[in-house]
């Protein structure tokens, strides 16, 4: 019997994240539950409490839970930490035995919010996507690059943009949007 | 008094600004908003730097990026040295310090100069011919010992910078409506014309000042204001406006495919005391709905013998200095104008104060509307008359007159001192981007240049004014508003500008202007000291089209690209072979327009940015513990684990021995991972890996082998099933972003009817290999809910369970050859877990191993490590490996190539052990086997070394080869032939270790 | 850098964002057992490289992931359509197959 139980390290502890007084800063958005969904969006019914969304590029989010479109037959959901074991349990029965797939990805990544008035000109230095509102408006998401990165960005507020990332690569990304700070104004 | 050539008053200088510079050591004084030019010029300096060849004095030739001759160093301090900047571009600020380039060992006495004495050598295909010369002191001796070094520390032009580059370079990304490329008129105008609109807009200009040539006029009126008034005015709207991106000092440098458009803004340089965390240049990468561009046109030399003595410029270069920057660049000046701008220069510089002495007109019939005014302004005008020679060693002192068409001979025309001579060739449309997208050009007789014809496919774009060869201020300006609202897609009807004191005439001549006498040089590319008669040469010697013609002379090949010297060139080689221009030829505009720092191409990735490095949750306790890492792929894996005093060969070979007599922990979590779950998940997976899965039971486990569809080895790993539709499959760490590819392939495009999803879960899982005799020991007071005992829980199982109070997944797999389990922890447990673990194999005298004691581990078992001991030939019989094939399987990916003739034929490689006679030896991996010994050069070798350790266990070297026929051959003797002698080897069967593999069950 | 239309994500995107995979069009024989030797060989490596409209596979590997069919111009550079994985080759309007 184990008489030691184990913390939960965050890839960004210890990390002091950068921001630009003004213009932009980054912050850990903390541990989350996540889960992938491949499969027909139809069969979760209302199991996530979210609509998974079927326009390419949309995500859905509400009461702390969010579905991402990352591709036609693949979504992110994100929910709070707390909520993973209740929802695992939940969107598990209500799958069962249909022909889909559900992964826990809760630990594969680590999400970042970047937010400011100059979010765009911040982000604009690796990711090559017109983030202007009228292309990239509030609530739309993408698999993407950041610089030599791969990241899901996702805009949550006119300032705001939630960033995605492979646990070893997000050192990279801190680093790269620190070193990107100096170049806005 | 910043200069002592200064004009009384005007011009965009501000008088009120002092600057302090220095040129070559001495000390000057300049105004702020000058640049270095014209700093240099208004303190009477026109000798600024010496020929790429000749080392011939050089002056200033041009007031813009055209420059091929004032070429400086500027030296900021440590790292901070910038080579080859023009004079013209860099913007004065206090306390610059400017050295001049390509002498020594000063610009006054410069000792290369004695090259103009042997100039014949220099001549047209100089470096080709020496390249090709002849093999007297075999192959090109003279070119290693003689030509090469001579000609690299006579034709610096400026020094690369010896230290890392201390400076930070930006990157942004940028989309827009409309992309203006120059501020002159028509880009002005069209930014304008598309900013009504409400488009997003972005106007960069190369200059600091935006205007462009409007920068440069006096007299000129738009709509009843001054021009400069004017461009003021038009870039207040512009600024108002939330939707436009103005960068002065940007230079667009590229032009790609579908609109992608490179520009390189300055940041700093023109700081005198920048903040050194602000970035130096940014790039700027815009993809542009449209592109208007309005790069404008450059003046063409006049092409007369000596023509390149300092204080001879271009007309525009000299309205320039006089009307934007108040500097007269000379007292007593000639003007030699084929075209308006130089009737233009006259009368600025008359009314400048500086005495004009002639306008010589070179064309016969040739009269500017501008001729009368020069006349009532008390000036000779001559028509028809063009200068036969030039006098002045460091400073023009005076020019000869003659009749226009005595081309080669002798003229005895007047001299006409001067210290100033304004050349107006005509002048030449800038299509570098034009051409640089891919744009078709096409000859205009009319405007005597190539003008834009066809767009290429997917470039929406539009030029407009001076680079499509509509001149003129109004023109101008009216052209570019009817561009900027074309672009936004509105009717071109615009407004038209009403403009005073235009001029219209630009077309000028080309081509050469009397060659002059014996000795003298009439120079058609400055920057590279190509001459008429190179060009000549190069035309008799049989070189027709034009990109030869380039290639043997180095005409246009400069760091200035023949801006200013490619119209000149083309008709010179046109006349001589008796051709049209058009039919000649035009050499490729390349990027960039300009040079561009590397700096500014590589922005953030260098050093720690160049790359990301990946690393495991567990990677921060390896560092800690000292461990050295090496690279796999991106990640940082720990390699050894030294201990005090221990080198590699001494930690590896304890970390061996303490595996496999006690217990050793591994971090495996750069394993790839895929969670391939679905109803026909099993079937897919029998698909695509050589095993049979459909009967594998749930909780076991089984090796995997994938091949490529050709039949070779391309990854290989564990792969578990979790329940009856879900699988849990490892990979390669090199391998895990291929195979992951190479699965979504076959699940999207070739078995589509498989209900199958495939999710990496690479970083999902920390993974800490246990192995070793005491591994059970050593996890069991850490699990719970899980019976890891030898019966139930036999090797090649998984199971879920719990380790520390975390969740895991539990396996029990070797690839050491001793009883191991790999435990998966949800990541951001894994550096607890790991401590964990550490903890209870200390009590157990175990110790931490990397990547190398791993190698070694496996080698001894015989396992191979695919991209080692496969490289894409190698099948699974070739290692041994055909006994992995699922029994009865149709099909799966690769399965059908293994039956094509070249599969199954004999002498393939196989996999088989080696065992030097010298037991001490150790082979070199890579190293070739052959039969008997000392081979004759060229014959074939049968295989090759893939893998050589010592092994600690064996206590002795091992190592594993692909040999032709290799199971055969077990039993005989080969060699490895190496410098210091051949090694003989025994040929053995690949297990070095325990072959029942009885240790596994311990 | 090209831009790309990605099919599924219905937006172009730039080049560094997919994956070139090879000649489309090309379906693996659904039982490889019975194909011959020399029509095998020919699945395997024999490809048409033509100049001009090439039908070939993509994916969008940094973006929704998906396989998909371009049809591009190999004398241009230009992507004239994109369309799904295993839907048949489209006709093109206007512009001339081959390039000159």
């Amino acid at each position: 019997m184990a008489d030691q139980i184990a913390r939960r390290r965050s890839v960004l502890d210890g990390w002091a994240l950068p921001s630009r007084a003004g213009l932009a800063s980054l912050t850990n958005a903390g541990t989350a539950a996540r889960f992938v969904y491949r499969g027909a969006p139809e069969l979760v019914g209302d199991a996530f409490g979210v609509s998974l969304p079927t326009v390419p590029l949309r995500a859905h989010a509400q009461s702390g839970r969010a579905a991402l479109w990352l591709g036609p037959d693949e979504w992110l959901l994100l929910s709070a930490e707390a909520d993973g074991s209740t929802l695992a349990v939940a969107l598990s029965s209500a799958l069962n035995g249909k022909p889909a797939a559900l992964v826990d990805i809760s630990h594969r990544q680590v999400g970042l919010i970047v937010s400011g008035s100059s979010v765009e000109a911040l982000l604009n230095a690796g990711c090559s996507l017109d983030l202007d509102m009228t292309t990239f408006p509030v609530g739309m998401c993408t698999r993407t690059l950041l610089a030599k990165a791969e990241i899901v960005l996702w805009r949550t507020a006119g300032d705001t943009f939630r960033i995605e990332v492979a646990r070893s690569f997000a050192p990279y990304i801190v680093a790269l949007l620190d070193e990107a700070m100096h170049g806005i104004a | 008094m910043a200069g002592l050539h200064r004009t009384n008053g005007g011009g965009r200088v501000d008088r009120t600004k002092r600057l302090s510079f220095t040129f070559d050591g001495k000390a000057y004084e300049g105004f702020a908003g000058d640049k270095l030019a014209s700093a240099l010029l208004a303190n009477g300096v026109h000798l600024v730097g010496r020929s790429y060849k000749y080392h011939r004095p050089r002056g200033i030739l041009s007031a813009g990026a055209e420059e091929p001759n004032a070429l400086v160093t500027v030296d900021r301090g440590r790292g901070r040295t910038a080579p080859n900047l023009r004079a013209t571009q860099v913007e004065l600020y206090d306390g610059l310090v400017a050295e001049s380039q390509n002498r020594w060992p000063s610009l006054a006495y410069d000792f290369g100069a004695v090259n103009s004495l042997f100039s014949p050598l220099l001549a047209a295909g100089f470096y080709y011919k020496t390249f090709m010369g002849p093999r007297l002191l075999g192959s090109n001796w003279a070119w290693h010992k003689i030509y090469e070094p001579l000609i690299r520390r006579a034709a610096g032009l400026g020094k690369a910078p010896s230290l890392p580059d201390p400076d930070r370079y930006a990157n942004r990304f940028a989309h827009c409506d409309v992309l203006v490329i120059g501020a002159g008129p028509a880009g002005l105008a069209a930014a304008l014309a598309a900013a009504e609109a409400g488009a997003r807009v972005i106007l960069c200009d190369e200059q600091a000042e935006l205007g462009g040539s409007l920068l440069s006029e006096w007299s000129v009126e738009i709509d009843g204001v001054p021009a400069s008034s004017w461009v003021d005015e038009a870039v207040r709207t512009l600024a108002a406006s939330s939707r436009v991106t103005l960068l002065p000092r940007t230079q667009a440098f590229g032009y790609f495919a579908q609109n992608f458009v490179a520009l390189a803004e300055r940041l700093t340089d023109h700081l005198g005391n920048p903040d050194p965390a602000a970035p130096r240049e940014r790039l700027w990468q815009v993809r542009a709905k449209e592109v208007v561009l309005a790069t404008g046109a450059i003046e063409r030399p006049i092409v007369f013998p000596d023509n390149d003595r300092p204080g001879i410029m271009l007309a525009d270069a000299a309205r320039t200095y006089v009307n934007r920057y108040g500097v007269r660049p000379g007292l007593r000046a000639v003007v030699i104008a084929a075209c308006d701008s130089g009737y233009a220069a006259a009368l600025d510089l008359h009314r400048a104060g500086t005495a004009v002495a002639m306008v010589i007109d070179p064309r016969a019939n040739g009269d500017s509307g501008l001729a009368g005014s020069v006349r009532a302004a008390g000036i000779e005008v001559q028509i028809g008359a063009t200068v036969t020679a030039t006098r002045g060693s460091q400073r023009v002192s005076a020019v000869q007159i003659g009749r226009a068409g005595t081309e080669g001979r002798a003229s005895t025309g007047e001299w006409v001192p001067c210290d100033h001579v304004v050349m107006a060739g005509g002048w030449t449309p800038s299509v570098h981007l034009f051409s640089q997208s891919r744009g078709k050009l096409a000859w205009s007789d009319d405007a005597q240049a190539f003008l834009p014809s066809a767009i290429a496919p997917g470039q929406a774009q539009r030029s407009a004014g001076a680079c499509r060869g509509v001149f003129g201020v109004a023109a101008a300006l009216d052209d570019g508003f009817a561009a900027g609202r074309a672009a936004v897609g509105r009717e071109p009807l615009g407004r038209t500008f009403k403009v005073t004191h235009d001029i219209t005439d630009f077309r000028g001549i080309a081509g050469s202007h009397g060659a002059g006498a014996r000795g003298s040089k009439a120079f058609v590319d400055f920057q590279h000291d190509v001459t008429v008669r190179d060009l000549k040469l190069a035309a008799q010697e049989g070189f027709r089209a034009i990109e030869h013609v380039k290639r043997y002379t180095t005409t246009g090949m400069a760091t200035d690209q023949g801006k200013t010297s490619n119209i000149n060139a083309l008709a010179i080689v046109a006349d001589h072979l008796g051709k049209p221009i058009p039919e000649v030829g035009l050499t490729t505009f390349r990027q960039p327009y300009t040079p561009v720092t590397f700096g500014t191409i590589a922005g953030a990735s260098r050093g720690d940015l160049f790359d990301p490095v990946r690393r495991t949750p567990c990677d921060a306790w390896a560092q800690a513990q000292g461990a050295m890492f090496e690279d796999v792929g991106a990640w940082k894996r720990a390699h050894y684990f030294p201990q005090a005093g221990e080198d590699m060969h001494t930690a590896v070979a304890r970390e061996c021995r303490t595996v496999r007599s006690a217990v050793g922990m591994f971090d495996a979590s750069t394993l790839g991972k895929i969670e391939v779950v679905g109803p026909d998940a099993a079937e897919f997976l029998e698909r695509l890996y050589i095993n049979s899965f459909q009967k594998l039971g749930v909780g076991r486990c089984r090796y995997g082998v994938l091949l490529n569809e050709a039949g070779f080895i391309i990854d290989d790993g564990v792969i578990g099933r979790i329940a009856a539709d879900r699988f849990h499959v490892t990979t390669t760490t090199g391998g895990a972003a291929r195979v992951l590819h190479m699965m979504e392939d076959y699940a999207q495009t070739e078995f589509p009817d498989l209900k199958v999803w495939l999710t990496s879960t690479t970083e999902q899982w920390a993974v800490i290999a246990v192995q070793g005799p005491r591994a059970r020991d050593v996890l069991a007071p850490l699990v719970d809910g899980v019976d890891i005992g030898a019966t139930d829980f036999p090797h090649m199982s998984v199971k879920a369970g719990r380790i520390c109070g975390v969740d895991a997944r539990i396996f029990r797999v070797s690839f050491t050859g001793e009883l191991g389990f790999e435990i998966n922890v949800p990541a951001d447990f894994g550096a607890d877990v790991w401590e964990a673990v550490w903890r209870e194999v200390q009590k157990h005298g175990g110790c931490a191993y990397g990547t190398e004691s791993m190698h070694v581990l496996r080698a001894e078992k015989g396992f191979i490590i695919v991209g080692q001991e496969t490289d894409g030939t190698v099948t699974p019989d070739d290692v041994g490996l055909g006994w992995a094939t699922g029994k009865g399987k149709r099909d799966f990916v690769g399965m059908r190539s293994l039956s094509r003739p070249d599969m199954v034929r004999s002498g393939r490689k196989q996999l088989v052990g080696l065992l030097t006679a010298d037991p001490k030896r150790v082979l070199e991996e890579g190293s070739q086997v052959v039969e008997g010994l000392r081979p004759p050069a060229g014959t074939p070798a049968l295989g090759h070394v893939t893998s050589a350790y010592w092994s600690e266990a064996l206590g002795r070297s091992i190592a594993l080869a692909l040999v032709a026929d290799g199971r055969t051959r077990i039993g005989t003797r080969l060699n490895v032939p190496m410098p210091d002698g051949d090694v003989a080897v025994d040929v053995v069967t690949p297990v070095f270790l325990d072959p029942k593999g009885e240790r596994l069950n311990g | 850098m090209l831009l790309i239309t990605c099919p599924y994500c219905c937006t172009a995107r730039p080049e560094s964002e997919f994956r070139y995979s090879g000649e489309a069009h090309i379906a693996r024989p659904l039982e490889p057992a019975t194909v011959s030797d020399d029509d095998w060989a020919a699945f395997l490596y024999m490809r048409t490289n033509p100049k001009g409209l090439h039908a070939e596979r993509w994916r969008h590997i940094h973006g929704c992931g998906r396989f998909f069919n371009a049809l591009r111009n190999t004398v241009t550079d230009q992507i004239l359509k994109t369309y799904p994985a295993g839907t048949p080759r489209p006709g093109l309007g206007a512009p001339a197959e081959g390039g000159r």
